[in-house]
């Protein structure tokens, strides 16, 4: 716990420059900085350039990755497949978040009671962080419609979803049981002592300062969700990625692929930017209000 | 009746016993400060009183009810008791009034007006008013403890625990905080007190307890227990308070 003279001077830490532009960040001062920046950039973006462009491979590889009329065309197509990814990656991202949370509260109970809760969700984790993704999916999206129960969803999509959902709670769990138990004991003693119970302590107390520690890691684990949306692709669904294999199929082209491609990475990037800025923020918040117990 | 009774508490962490049998009793607006050494189990006792930790031997009753008995609802009995901790252990995702008033709209169940009308009225009393919506972070150590004791008060306990509850802080601080808890006193609420500040024991207890290794080595009014102690324990230990100038 910091006293009130050494947290004073902590206020005036300079705002940090966001990780965007301290990643990107030259060293040397102002414009002569700039220059030299932009100089070595240049040459080292011509030298690659010139290295791929000059090997023997490349005019074919142009020709079949880069066809810029295969990319355009494919596009509007895989734009429209690639609205299930975003509808599966968010339908997901909403159960996830619950479940694992569900998960990360049950592996925190205490005393011996509720060692087999506790057991369970340590099981879970484990298998849930040990199978292949692509693995799961193909066994719930072939095998679960093949029962034919009444009552249970047939839809491959469906099941890709349980397989996604599955699996990713396995990581968040593991994420928030971090978060839970980086925030000290002393804090459940408080709100217990007030007459709280551990419902109430966990709800008002633990789990508010548990979760906005971990967001960042959070978001980490959600751009990869987004990435393997992609998988639910390999149960025969038509998403960007299938799509795009149905485009390089007709036309014996992979421009689709880099179309696709550009799709993924025009939802990962801004989400990958936001985490940094929370972190950045939370860094800031925190050197700004010194350390508190 | 006594407010507080302790019999023949005993309980240990691990091989290592901390309380080894302490029976105390505290009667109605009484104040009763424990010293002793660190290690000596003033901490354990409050946390004890508290039902934060489980005894191993012995009871306690809080107004004659036994409150360390199986199947008690232990939340009520908190309820009923405030603690404050030598670390302040404020809430720090929440703003000052809303510190104030997490445990009288959570555990009493008051309405939200209520709750604020109760919390605001103790903020404005020892001078928090215009704290209310600031976050913790941005208090000083003196004010943080200042709004932890208006926070177990709000929850208008029978009986005040006080954890060491200067030691954190820097020492033009401690003057602000001992006022809010003399004022305490002098409204009759009832207080069992762990502290290293001797002058104020001296000043605001009827009863002063020498906690060693575990016992009640000693106890009395203040001026018998700082003047003419019995126990050489007690004599040696006050030496080496007087030596380090903090009496």
């Amino acid at each position: 716990m910091a006293s009130e003279g050494d947290r004073r001077p902590d206020l005036e830490v300079e705002p940090r420059r966001s990780r965007l532009l301290e990643g990107l960040r030259f060293e040397g001062e102002g414009a002569r900085g700039v220059v030299i920046a932009l100089a070595s950039t240049v040459v080292f973006l011509t030298a690659v350039v010139v290295a791929v462009t000059q090997s023997p491979g490349w005019p074919e590889v142009h020709r079949v990755f880069f066809g810029w009329h295969d990319i355009t065309s494919s596009f509007p197509e895989i734009a429209r497949a690639f609205v299930l990814n975003v509808k599966v990656f968010l339908v997901c991202e909403v159960f996830i978040l619950v479940f694992a949370l569900l998960i990360a509260v049950l592996r925190s109970l205490p005393g011996p009671v509720f060692f087999p809760l506790r057991a369970l969700a340590i099981i879970y984790a484990d298998l849930a962080r040990g199978v292949p993704t692509i693995l799961v999916i193909a066994l719930l999206g072939f095998g679960a419609p093949a029962l034919q129960l009444s009552g249970v969803p047939t839809s491959r999509v469906f099941w890709a979803g349980v397989g996604l959902v599955l699996i990713y709670s396995g990581y968040v769990a593991e994420v928030y049981r971090a978060g839970i138990e980086s925030v000290h004991p002393s804090q459940e003693a408080a709100a217990r002592s007030l007459g709280l119970s551990r419902v109430q302590a966990l709800r008002s107390v633990i789990l508010p300062q548990a979760i906005r520690r971990v967001i960042p890691p959070l978001l980490n684990d959600f751009i990869g969700l987004q990435k393997d949306t992609a998988l639910v692709g390999t149960l025969g669904v038509v998403e960007a990625f299938n799509q795009s294999q149905i485009d390089a199929n007709a036309t014996f082209t992979f421009g689709s692929y880099l179309a696709a491609a550009v799709l993924f990475v025009a939802i990962t990037i801004p989400l990958a930017r936001f985490t940094d800025w929370l972190i950045v923020r939370d860094r800031r918040r925190r050197q700004a209000a010194g350390v508190v117990g | 009746m006594s407010a507080i009774a302790l019999e023949g508490v005993r309980k240990s962490f691990g091989t290592h016993e901390v309380l080894r049998g302490i029976d105390l009793g505290l009667e109605e607006h009484e104040v009763v400060c424990l010293i002793g050494a660190s290690g000596s189990g003033k901490s354990t006792l409050l946390r004890c009183v508290n039902l934060l930790e489980p005894l191993d031997a012995g009871r306690i009753l809080l107004h004659g009810e036994e409150i360390t008995r199986r199947g008690v609802d232990v939340n009520r009995i908190r309820q009923r008791i405030g603690i404050v901790f030598q670390a302040f252990n404020l809430f720090p995702h929440m703003t000052v009034l809303r510190n104030v008033t997490l445990g009288p709209r959570n555990a009493l169940k008051l309405p939200r007006e209520e709750a604020e009308g109760r919390a605001l009225h103790l903020l404005e009393r020892f001078g928090l008013a215009d704290k209310r919506n600031d976050y913790p972070d941005r208090l000083s150590g003196g004010q943080q403890q200042r709004v932890a004791i208006v926070r177990a008060l709000a929850m208008r306990p029978e009986l005040m625990l006080l954890d060491e509850v200067t030691s954190a802080l820097d020492p033009e601080l401690v003057g602000e905080v001992l006022e809010v808890i003399r004022e305490l006193a002098d409204g009759g609420m009832t207080m069992l007190i762990a502290t290293h500040e001797m002058s104020f024991a001296r000043d605001i207890a009827n009863r002063v307890c020498f906690l060693d290794a575990g016992r009640i080595l000693e106890e009395g009014p203040p001026n018998e227990i700082f003047q003419h102690p019995h126990e050489p324990r007690t004599r040696q230990f006050l030496e080496r308070i007087i030596q380090a100038g903090r009496l």
